[in-house]
C-alpha cells in the first residue's frame, strides 16, 4: 500500500490526513508536503495518522523535521492518533514527549496549550 | 531448521518487499501474532539503515535478509556490505536537513523493539541479528 496525502484548512489550522504506509521509500512523499505547506505561510499544522498502517523512523524523522521548521516561524505541529501500534514507536523514541498527541482532529484544531 | 534468504537491490521501494516477507515467514515459523508488527517494524528498521549505507558508502551490492526458523526461535539477519561498518559511514559526513539522526533512530526502534538483538561489523560489513520465541506449532488434524 502506497501513502495518501490529503490537505484540508480549518480555521488558521491546516489538517493533513495520511494513510498508508510511511517508510523510507514513502517517507519523502509526506516531507515535500510539510515542506510545501510551511513555505506557502502554513505554519500550524495537525497531522491526522488515523489511516496510517504503518510507521517506521524514517517517518518519525519527517515529522521532527516538520516539527523543527514550524517552529522556526512560531507555528506547531500536532498528532492525531488512536492506534496502539502506532503510539507504540512514538513511546519507545522517546517522541510522545516532543509532539502533542491528540485522539481527534477536532480535539487537535481546537487546542491551544 | 528451516532458512528462506532474500537479497536486493538497495532501493528503498525493496523494504516494503522485505518486511512482507519476514512477516509471512515469522507467521509460519509461529511467532506470535501479536508480535508480527515488532518484526515487520524491526526488519524495516534494520532494512533501511543496510540500504542508506549502500546508498551512502556507493554499494552496488543487494542487501542481505536470512530468515531461520529454528525449534524454539525465529531469526532474522540483516546484512550490509559495508565495511567496519555497523553504521559507520565511510566519508564521516552526516547528512543535512531531516536525514539527520535517522539512522540512530532505526537503531533505537530496533532496541527498544527487540530483546535479543545484536549489532556486529567486521571488515565485510555490519550484522543486526535479532530473534523471537516462537510457539509450538499447533498439531495438524
Amino acid at each position: 500500500m502506497d501513502l495518501s496525502l490529503s490537505t484540508r484548512t480549518v480555521g488558521d489550522r491546516t489538517v493533513v490526513e495520511v494513510g498508508g504506509e510511511i517508510d523510507v521509500y514513502t517517507a519523502p512523499k509526506l516531507r515535500e508536503q510539510l515542506v510545501e505547506l510551511v513555505n506557502d505561510g502554513s505554519y500550524h499544522l495537525v497531522v491526522d495518522m488515523e489511516r496510517v498502517d504503518f510507521l517506521d523512523s524514517t517517518g518519525l524523522g519527517v515529522l521532527v523535521g516538520g516539527l523543527k521548521r514550524v517552529r522556526a516561524h512560531e507555528g506547531s505541529l500536532r498528532l492525531v492518533c488512536n492506534q496502539e501500534r502506532i503510539l507504540k514507536i512514538f513511546r519507545i523514541t522517546g517522541l510522545t514527549k516532543v509532539f502533542p498527541i491528540h485522539t481527534s482532529v477536532d480535539d487537535a484544531v481546537s487546542a491551544t496549550d | 531448521m528451516a532458512t528462506v534468504e532474500l537479497r536486493f537491490s538497495a532501493l528503498p521501494e525493496h523494504v516494503r518487499t522485505a518486511r512482507l516477507v519476514a512477516a509471512a515467514v515469522a507467521r509460519r515459523a509461529g511467532v506470535d501474532e501479536a508480535v508480527l508488527d515488532e518484526v515487520r517494524l524491526a526488519v524495516g528498521e534494520a532494512c533501511s539503515r543496510a540500504v542508506g549505507l549502500h546508498v551512502s558508502n556507493g554499494i552496488v551490492a543487494p542487501v542481505r535478509v536470512v530468515l531461520v526458523e529454528d525449534e524454539k526461535k525465529f531469526s532474522i539477519e540483516v546484512g550490509d556490505e559495508v565495511p567496519g561498518g555497523a553504521g559507520e559511514r565511510a566519508d564521516g559526513a552526516v547528512e543535512s536537513g531531516d536525514a539527520e539522526g535517522d539512522d540512530e533512530m532505526g537503531l533505537a526502534v530496533i532496541s527498544g523493539l527487540v530483546d535479543d538483538v545484536e549489532v556486529t561489523s567486521g571488515e565485510h560489513g555490519g550484522v543486526i541479528r535479532m530473534s523471537w520465541p516462537t510457539a509450538p506449532a499447533p498439531a495438524l488434524p
